[in-house]
């Protein structure tokens, strides 16, 4: 195994966060305390409490879900994709390193990014809010394979992307309204029946759910469905990643 | 000396290459690199150098046949066969953001080389690129981003090194830089294939000359073959009255004859000092009853040979 060049890989990738921090670092943690100060505090203050914890701590799994989400497709999908666009990639395809370990030197990069912002925002949450961890282990565990596994979905977004505009889209038109409608600001049991089926079908629920009993002890769907989904969406990236990587497919002519 | 030094350093096997769509880019090209020689692959635009030179990276995939890199086949064993290649790229293409210092060094990451300043401080002096290490790439002019380039395929340690036409577009200062610094390489053992345009580029630096056509390899030689080639001159004598053969006593000369019988040749070396058989062939040919009208000498350049055998695609 080539570790020199997974090594070469990460550290070029973490040198290009912590070189645009206030974009990569400090942009996520404003928008999600922007979101603190008007949903926890403002609007909050006048809400009942929900799953018998404050309405500011009751959102707080979910926009942090909500980062590292968007910031795991995004971070991983730019990274392999400004390659491709720039034509610097023709390095790395003439390097003697194997796909997995391209892969592993970005996908890890931008999961110990989306972690690191994730466990930001848990912290300047607890400015903001009164909040308590009840499984803490679980939580840091999801979190890392939450951030492993949408880097992993941001960077076949990334080989696959042939444009700058397709490498928005999918972020900004399918993950941005399955988060926001993924129960991040409320209990689905607030929802009417008809309105409850239909989020059931939205993956992100799901995530949602799980990472907020890790809080609060309480989810809105089965702890095992949604650790099954996760698992299954894991499965799924690493088959097409695997499948990608035998294939060489968009890369090598 | 072993085996090991005389077997090719580059050994490409009955290289084909169809793109999608169908364009046979190489049609079974098969040619042995020598360990340490300086080889100018030539041909017009679109004749497959770039092709040819991304199989061998593991750029592109090849249709079929084989290339192999010091004994390593390039798909198989691609680890050990790309850990030896070094390649500066045709195209301009570098980090942007990045320092010289560190895009030079995530380079040598990448081909699986601890960390090592010393060398890369001189691989960057070399190329006077030093007072630009922490400079970011973008910040560069152009031919400081070549030289970023060259310096990013030097700082593995290649064994080979692939120069994708470095003359273009190039100054003479880079130029000058760049021949100084593929001498010193050839001197250390290195062994380089470039591709160019530039024909008295390819005499001046390549040992060996290989040319390429539509696919195809028409001709490979030692540059001092082709420059003895070159050497050599062509005289040109016009008929008064065609003639249906050549006279008697002169067929065994080296001459020919043309097809409507007006034109005379006859090529002859100008190296070796003595006087070109003109006079005595004059008098041949009067002897035989022929007048000549008119009479020319030319020199044969490689741009010629090259023209020929590109034209006539053989
Ligand atoms: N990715 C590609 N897809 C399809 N055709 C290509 C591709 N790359 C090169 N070609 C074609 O293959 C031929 C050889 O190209 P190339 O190897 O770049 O030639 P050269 O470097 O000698 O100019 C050209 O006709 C070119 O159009
Ligand atoms: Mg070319």
């Amino acid at each position: 195994m080539n570790t020199q060049a997974i090594k070469a890989i990460y550290r070029f990738e973490m040198a290009r966060t912590f070189r645009t921090l206030v974009q990569s670092i400090l942009a996520p943690v404003l928008t999600t305390s922007l979101y603190f100060i008007v949903f926890g505090a403002a609007i909050g203050s006048s809400m009942q409490q929900i799953h018998g914890v404050s309405y500011g701590a009751f959102i707080v799994p979910g926009l942090i879900m909500l980062s590292v989400l968007t910031e795991s497709i995004g971070n991983a999908s730019f990274a392999i994709h400004m390659p491709k666009w720039s034509g610097t990639i023709f390095e790395l395809l003439s390097a003697p390193v194997s796909t997995p370990e391209i892969v592993l030197g970005y996908v890890g990069a931008a999961t110990s990014k989306s972690v690191l912002i994730g466990l930001i925002i848990l912290a300047t949450s607890m400015v903001f809010v009164p909040l308590q961890v009840l499984h803490p282990l679980p939580m840091v565990l999801m979190l890392i394979v939450t951030a492993f596994t949408f880097s992993l979905f941001g960077f076949m977004l990334g080989i696959w992307a042939g444009s700058w505009e397709k490498l928005t889209i999918v972020p900004t038109l399918v993950i941005t309204p399955l988060t926001f409608l993924g129960g991040s600001f409320y209990s689905l049991d607030l929802l009417p029946p008809l309105w409850r089926m239909v989020t059931l079908f939205n993956p992100v629920v799901y995530l949602i759910s799980a990472f907020r009993w890790c809080f609060t002890g309480q989810a809105d769907v089965s702890l095992a469905l949604s650790f099954g989904f996760i698992a299954g969406f894991l499965a799924l990236c690493l088959a097409l990643t695997s499948w990608m990587i035998r294939s060489g497919w968009r890369l090598r002519s | 000396m072993s085996n090991m030094t005389q077997a090719p350093v580059l050994s490409i096997r009955q290289l084909c290459k169809a793109y999608p769509g169908g364009h046979q880019a190489l049609k079974s090209v098969s040619l042995d690199i020598r360990r340490g020689e300086i080889f100018a692959l030539l041909g017009p635009n679109g004749a497959g150098k770039t092709t040819l030179i991304g199989i061998a990276c593991g750029l592109v995939n090849p249709t079929s046949g084989s290339v192999h890199v010091d004994g390593h086949d390039v798909v198989v064993n691609f680890r050990a066969a790309r850990a030896a290649i070094g390649l500066v790229p045709q195209e301009l293409t570098t980090e942007a953001f990045e320092t010289v210092w560190a895009a030079v060094s995530f380079s040598r990451g990448l081909f699986g080389c601890t960390p090592d300043a010393v060398h890369i401080e001189q691989v960057l002096r070399s190329l006077s690129l030093w007072d630009k290490r922490n400079s970011r790439i973008a910040t560069l002019s152009g031919g400081m981003k070549r030289r970023v380039l060259i310096a990013k395929a030097l700082s593995h340690n290649p064994r080979v090194l692939f120069l994708d036409e470095p003359s273009a577009g190039v100054d003479v200062e880079l130029r000058r830089d760049m021949w100084a610094v593929v001498r010193s390489l050839r001197d250390q053992g290195v062994t380089i294939i470039l591709t160019t345009h530039y024909i008295e580029e390819a005499e001046q630096m390549a040992d060996r000359i290989g040319i390429l056509n539509k696919g195809q390899l028409v001709l490979v030689e030692d540059t001092a073959t082709l420059i003895h080639r070159l050497g050599r001159r062509e005289l040109t004598l016009t008929l008064q009255q065609p003639l249906t053969a050549l006279p008697p006593g002169m067929d065994a000369t080296d001459l020919s004859l043309s097809e409507d019988g007006l034109t005379l040749r006859c090529s002859f070396e100008q190296a070796s000092g003595q006087m070109p058989p003109i006079t005595q062939l004059l008098r041949q040919l009067e002897q035989a009853g022929c007048s000549v009208r008119d009479l020319h000498t030319q020199q044969s350049s490689l741009e010629e040979i090259f023209v020929q055998l590109v034209s006539t695609g053989k």
